[in-house]
């Protein structure tokens, strides 16, 4: 195998960002926790730790710069790398949402508003399903699991919807907690739009294996309050 | 294999082109379209048969005594085989993998051919002179120096000069055979700078082993691959954007990323 030097680095970069990808996958799990918990520390230390992935994120962002530099690769081996860089960048916006969720509930804070935690719970959950997944058929590059992973995003918009409207009925016949109903719609907005990047990871699963670039998705609004 | 789709007027067609050296058949069955005004790049593994494409496009071929052909060249839509030759090296000129200039002055280098044509007018001759170094990137650099001996000058300036020297006589097509190979980074990049400017002029067909040269420096991209009989054959032709980054083929794909064979 002539390439020996360039498949062995490609092997660590891939690596590194699967645990990326399960320190954000933790980071949202922990953010939507400490809203049942309402653990105002814990929510602090997942605020600060975001500085963790964003190191991690810039230094294999790095990696990835020298190898295409050093390596000059080309085909499959140059869209692997060019998809790389961008998956990583999503990986850190993605946990900036769970910063966001973070920095929500300690503005809450003692607030006695009615959090929906459960429903919270069940678009993180699925959220980190679609992201490990996405990632394994990112890392195996298998198109076929990535190609079926955007349409699981309406379970997690459903979930959105249903928040969206009890909370807005929520806070018209309780007009004093509008700025808390506010800050619970953010919360759900930051969930929807973790699991919409999920379909960007798949896209870019499809572009190594195809070389195509195409949308899976129509996500509609890409206005981004994540750092509310 | 997959044709180029290109909008450019084809200047040289292969069709149904084969190449034998007595009874070992080096290519086979080449059917191409290169178009006008671009660089083609033509890469594929050692002994696949490019260098010996390239010199069929101006019958160098015809030198070495065994070689016999079949199927056709098109120049526009003249069958070479049926040119005279001289005229059709007038018309597609070559440059080599070493600068190869005559051991004479630079000026006697680039007014060789012409003077070979028969023009003998002092006044055109010193126009055509100066016109070839500048369009090979070299007058500025030579124009005070012109009765100095072409071998004086470094390996890059020996390789413009060549270049100028090779469109002195205007040719059509210009064939370069490695023309970067052997000489430094600096001097290569100019010559690939070069080529882009010629290109408006010119028709430019390149052999290289160098992938990130023909990512740099062409338009298309032809892969040569080689037959288990040995024979050489284009396995991919397509822009230079399109192979170097989603190639249709296995082979080219392995080519190109280094994992071949």
């Amino acid at each position: 195998m002539p390439r020996e030097t360039l498949d062995s680095k490609l092997t660590q970069i891939q690596n590194e960002i699967y645990l990326l990808g399960s320190m954000v996958e933790q980071a949202i799990l922990d953010a939507t926790n400490t809203l049942k918990t309402r653990d105002l520390k814990e929510a602090k230390r997942i605020f600060e730790e975001d500085t963790v992935i964003n190191e991690k994120r810039f230094a294999l962002e790095n990696a990835i710069i020298i190898l295409l530099a050093t390596q000059q690769p080309f085909a499959r081996d140059l869209r692997l790398l060019a998809a790389m860089l961008l998956v990583v960048n999503e990986l850190e916006r993605m946990a900036d949402y769970a910063k966001g969720i973070a920095k929500i509930n300690i503005k809450i804070g003692k607030s006695d508003i009615d959090i929906p935690v459960r429903d919270f719970q069940k678009m993180a959950e699925q959220s980190v399903s679609m992201l490990h997944r996405s990632l394994s058929a990112f890392i195996e590059q298998n198109p076929n699991q990535a190609a079926a992973i955007p349409q699981e995003d309406d379970i997690v918009d459903e979930l959105y919807t249903k928040i969206y409207h009890a909370t807005i009925q929520y806070a018209i016949t309780n007009p004093s907690y509008m700025d808390q109903a506010n800050d619970i719609l953010w919360i759900a907005h930051n969930l929807e739009r973790f699991a919409d990047r999920v379909t960007n990871i798949c896209e870019r699963t499809i572009f190594i294996t195809t070389g195509e670039l195409m949308e899976m998705s129509s996500n509609d609004d890409e206005t981004d309050l994540s750092d509310f | 294999m997959r044709s180029l789709q290109s909008n450019g007027k084809p200047k040289i067609t292969a069709k149904n082109f084969n190449l034998f050296y007595g009874d070992f058949q080096a290519l086979k069955e080449i059917n191409v379209d290169i178009p006008e005004h671009s660089i083609t790049s033509i890469i594929g593994p050692s002994g696949c048969g490019k260098s010996t494409f390239l010199r069929s496009i101006n019958r160098m071929n015809e030198l070495i005594p065994c070689v016999k052909t079949t199927g056709k060249i098109f120049l526009d839509a003249n069958d070479i085989f049926t040119q005279d030759v001289v005229e059709l090296r007038k018309q597609v000129g070559m440059v080599f993998q070493r600068p190869n200039p005559f051991p004479k002055s630079i000026f006697d280098n680039v007014a060789y051919g012409p003077r070979a044509h028969g023009l003998k007018n002092k006044a055109v001759l010193e126009e055509i002179v100066e016109k070839s170094l500048t369009d090979a990137a070299l007058w500025d650099e030579v124009k005070d120096n012109l009765h100095k001996s072409g071998l004086a000058l470094s390996g890059g300036q020996q390789q413009r000069l060549c270049i100028a020297r090779a469109l002195a006589v205007e040719p059509q097509v210009i064939l370069m055979d490695e023309p970067a190979s052997a000489l430094d980074p600096i001097a290569t990049l100019k010559i690939e700078e070069l080529i882009q400017n010629l290109k408006k002029e010119y028709t430019i067909v390149i052999v290289t082993h160098n992938m990130q040269q023909a990512a740099r420096a062409s338009d298309h991209t032809m892969v040569f691959n080689m037959n288990p009989d040995r024979s050489g054959y284009i396995i991919e032709y397509g822009k230079t954007s399109q192979i170097f980054t989603n190639p249709h083929e296995k082979i080219t794909e392995d080519y190109i990323s280094g994992r071949f064979g």
